[in-house]
C-alpha cells in the first residue's frame, strides 16, 4: 500500500522484525474445573492501544489480571520485554492498572492518590510534586487536587484513577472497563481524551471492554474473545469488514446473516443458494469452497440498498416487503421480509432533511447489493 | 395508614421503656438517698459519692479494671483484626471453615465454662493468678468479638483498593498499613470499644482468672452486694452509667455528623 512518507502507518504487528512488548505464549488459566483462558497466544506491541473485547465471562478480565500479576497462568508464559512475568509480584511489575471501580483511596486527597505510587517508587522526594502537578494538568484536575474522592464527580474520579495509574510512567497501562460508570456523552468525550493521552505519553494501553463501539473507537487492534479463546485479533476496520466467523460478525455491529449452501465457485466468485425459487447470492470469497458446502453469508445493513423499483445492473437483487421501519434520525433501518420469512435489514442514511420518505410499511421493495459487499463465513 | 398514637402503641412504648429503664432509674435515684437503708427515701444527699471517693478498695479495683480493660482490649483488637483479615483474605485454604468456626465459638460459649477452662489452664502451667491472668483471659474472650466486627466490615471492603495499592508498588504489608487499615479503622475502633466494654463489666471470667492479688470492679461490687446492698454501690453504678451514656451519645453524634458531612460532600460533587 502506498502511504505518504511523512505519515507512516502504525502497524508493528505486520512487521516480522518488530519485537512485541507483551507475548502470551500458550497461556491457559483454570479456576478449578473452569477454564477461563484457553491456550491463548498473542503479541501486543509497544505504543499499541489494544482492546480486549467480549461478553462478560469471556476471560478478558482474567487475561488483564494476569498481566497485572493478580493471577498466574496455569500453563504457558507471559513475557514482558522478553522477561517471564510469572515470578514477579504485582508491586514490582512495570505495569499499572486502572480499575473498573477506580479503586481510589477514599482516605486520601486527589493529590495524595496520584502521589501514592510515586512515594513507593525510587523517585527522589523533590521529583514527586512536579510529577503530580504534571499528571493533574494532563487530566485537567488542578482545581481538585485537595479534594477527597467522594467530593468530586464520577468523571473527575475516572480522571484521577487515570492520572494515578499513569503517574509512574508504566511500560504498560491496563484499563479495566475504564468508562463503564460514565454516561454515554461523557464516555464518548473521554474515549477521545484517552486516545490523546495515550498518544501524548506513548504508553502501551490494554483496555478491557464489553462495549464494541468503545473498542472500535480507541483501539489500534481489537481482540474479540469468547469462552476463553481469541476469536479474531485485528484492526477495527478489518474486524468490522472482514469478520472471520459468525460470532465476530454478529458481536460487532449490526449484521444480516443468511444461511445457505454453495452452488459453485469460479475463481473468487461464488454462488450461494439461500432460498428455494430465488436467484443465488453472488458473493466473493478467497477461500476455496466446494459445491453443497454449508456457509453463512454476512452483510452489513448499510451495504444493502432499498428501492421501490427493481434496480438494474446490481449483482444481487432480492424482492421483499417492508416489515418494520426504525427512524434513528441520522439513519433509517428497514426490516424487510424476504423469501422464506427471513428478515433482512437495510440501512439508509437520511442525507436530506426534507426528503419524502416514500417507503412505508408493507410496501413491496427491492433489496440490492454488490457481489463484494458481504462476507462468506465458512464455519 | 393510621399514624395516630393509638392506645396500643402508647401501652407498648410505656411498657418497653419501663422494663428497660425503671431499674436503672431507681438505682440512680437511690444513689442520692441520704438514708443508709436502701429501700427507704431519706432525703437528697451526695454523701455516698464523697464516701466512694475515699474508699481505697474501690479505687484500687477501679484502677485494676481500667488497666485490664485497656491492655486486653488493645491486644484483642490487634489479634482479632489479624484473624479477621486472614480469614477474609487468605482464600480457601485447608480447614478455613474449621478455623472461622473456632474463632466464633467463644461467642456462644458459656462464661462459666470459659472461666473454668482458664482456671484449669493457669493452674496446670503454674501461672500465678493476678492481674496478668485476667488480662490474658479477657484478651481471649473479647478477641472473637473484635474479629466479628472487623470481618463484617471487610466483607464490604472493595478488594480492588488493596490490589490498586499492590499495583502501585506496595508490599502486601504496606498495602494493609496504608490503605486497608485507615479505611477499616472505624470498625477496628468500634471493635476496641466493644472489647473494652466487655472487659469492663465481665464478672464471671474475671472471678475465675483472678487471684487474691487482683480484684476488678465488678468483682468488688458483687462481693459487697452479697453483704447487703450499699448506697455506695448505687453511687458507683450511677457514675458508670453516666460514663457509658456520655460515651454512647458522643459516639453516635460523631457518626451522625460524619454521615451528614459525607452526604453534603457527595451532593456538592454531583453538582460539579
Amino acid at each position: 500500500m502506498a502511504q505518504p512518507a511523512n505519515r507512516p502507518v502504525f502497524a508493528p504487528w505486520d512487521d516480522p522484525k518488530e519485537k512485541p512488548l507483551i507475548r502470551f505464549q500458550n497461556v491457559t488459566k483454570k479456576f478449578g474445573e473452569f477454564t477461563a483462558i484457553d491456550d491463548i497466544t498473542l503479541d501486543i506491541f509497544q505504543r499499541e492501544f489494544f482492546a480486549l473485547l467480549g461478553p462478560s465471562g469471556c476471560g478478558k478480565t482474567t487475561l488483564m489480571r494476569m498481566l497485572a500479576g493478580f493471577e498466574t497462568p496455569s500453563k504457558g508464559q507471559i513475557l514482558l520485554d522478553g522477561v517471564d512475568q510469572a515470578p514477579i509480584p504485582p508491586n514490582r511489575r512495570a505495569t499499572n492498572m486502572m480499575f473498573q471501580s477506580y479503586a481510589l483511596f477514599p482516605h486520601l486527597s486527589v493529590w495524595d492518590n496520584i502521589a501514592f505510587g510515586l512515594r513507593r517508587s525510587d523517585m527522589a522526594k523533590d521529583q514527586i510534586p512536579p510529577r503530580v502537578e504534571e499528571m493533574l494538568r494532563l487530566t485537567r484536575l488542578e482545581r481538585f487536587a485537595k479534594r477527597k474522592p467522594h467530593q468530586i464527580s464520577g468523571g473527575q474520579r475516572q480522571r484521577v484513577a487515570l492520572a494515578r495509574s499513569l503517574a509512574k510512567a508504566p511500560k504498560l497501562l491496563l484499563l479495566d472497563e475504564p468508562l463503564g460508570a460514565l454516561d454515554k456523552k461523557l464516555r464518548q468525550e473521554t474515549q477521545f481524551e484517552l486516545m490523546d493521552i495515550q498518544e501524548t505519553t506513548g504508553t502501551t494501553f490494554v483496555i478491557v471492554t464489553h462495549d464494541q463501539e468503545e473498542a472500535m473507537t480507541v483501539a489500534s487492534r481489537v481482540a474479540v474473545m469468547d469462552l476463553g479463546k481469541m476469536i479474531q485479533v485485528d484492526t477495527p476496520d478489518r474486524i468490522y469488514e472482514m469478520p472471520n466467523s459468525v460470532y465476530v460478525a454478529d458481536f460487532i455491529g449490526d449484521v444480516n446473516i443468511i444461511e445457505g449452501a454453495v452452488r459453485g465457485q469460479d475463481g473468487e466468485k461464488a454462488q450461494i443458494v439461500w432460498a428455494e425459487g430465488q436467484p443465488p447470492i453472488n458473493a466473493t470469497t478467497a477461500a476455496p469452497v466446494s459445491a453443497g458446502q454449508k456457509v453463512h453469508f454476512a452483510i452489513r445493513p448499510e451495504k444493502v440498498a432499498i428501492a421501490t423499483e427493481k434496480p438494474e445492473g446490481r449483482a444481487n437483487v432480492i424482492a421483499g416487503k417492508v416489515h418494520d421501519i426504525a427512524y434513528l434520525g441520522n439513519i433509517s433501518t428497514y426490516k424487510v421480509e424476504v423469501a422464506g420469512g427471513k428478515m433482512v435489514k437495510a440501512q439508509v442514511a437520511n442525507e436530506r432533511r426534507l426528503a419524502r420518505r416514500n417507503i412505508t410499511w408493507d410496501d413491496e421493495v427491492w433489496l440490492s447489493f454488490t457481489d463484494t459487499a458481504g462476507v462468506v463465513l465458512l464455519n | 395508614m393510621n399514624r395516630r398514637f393509638s392506645w396500643f402503641n402508647a401501652t407498648s412504648l410505656t411498657l418497653g421503656f419501663a422494663f428497660l429503664y425503671l431499674p436503672i432509674l431507681i438505682l440512680v435515684l437511690f444513689s442520692f438517698n441520704a438514708s443508709k437503708l436502701v429501700a427507704v427515701w431519706g432525703g437528697f444527699s451526695t454523701k455516698w459519692y464523697v464516701e466512694l471517693i475515699h474508699d481505697q478498695a474501690f479505687l484500687d479495683a477501679a484502677w485494676v479494671t481500667l488497666k485490664v480493660a485497656v491492655v486486653s482490649s488493645t491486644v484483642a483488637t490487634v489479634l482479632g483484626t489479624m484473624a479477621a483479615y486472614v480469614l477474609m483474605r487468605a482464600g480457601r485454604f485447608l480447614g478455613r471453615t474449621l478455623f472461622s468456626g473456632m474463632i466464633y465459638a467463644p461467642l456462644v460459649m458459656p462464661d462459666v465454662i470459659m472461666g473454668l477452662a482458664f482456671l484449669l489452664l493457669f493452674i496446670s502451667i503454674g501461672l500465678d493468678r493476678g492481674i496478668f491472668t485476667i488480662m490474658l483471659a479477657h484478651t481471649t474472650f473479647t478477641m472473637c468479638y473484635v474479629s466479628v466486627v472487623v470481618s463484617s466490615r471487610l466483607v464490604t471492603f472493595d478488594r480492588s483498593l488493596e490490589e490498586a495499592a499492590l499495583d502501585l508498588g506496595c508490599t502486601p504489608f504496606d498495602a494493609f498499613r496504608s490503605v486497608t487499615l485507615p479505611i477499616i479503622a472505624p470498625a477496628v475502633i468500634s471493635g476496641w470499644l466493644l472489647a473494652f466494654t466487655l472487659s469492663l463489666d465481665d464478672l464471671v471470667i474475671a472471678s475465675f482468672a483472678a487471684g487474691p492479688s487482683a480484684t476488678t470492679l465488678p468483682m468488688k461490687v458483687f462481693s459487697s452486694v452479697r453483704l447487703g446492698v450499699n448506697p455506695e454501690i448505687n453511687a458507683l453504678s450511677t457514675i458508670m452509667i453516666s460514663i457509658v451514656t456520655v460515651g454512647v451519645i458522643s459516639a453516635s453524634l460523631f457518626t451522625k455528623r460524619q454521615i451528614a458531612r459525607a452526604r453534603a460532600d457527595e451532593q456538592a460533587a454531583a453538582r460539579g
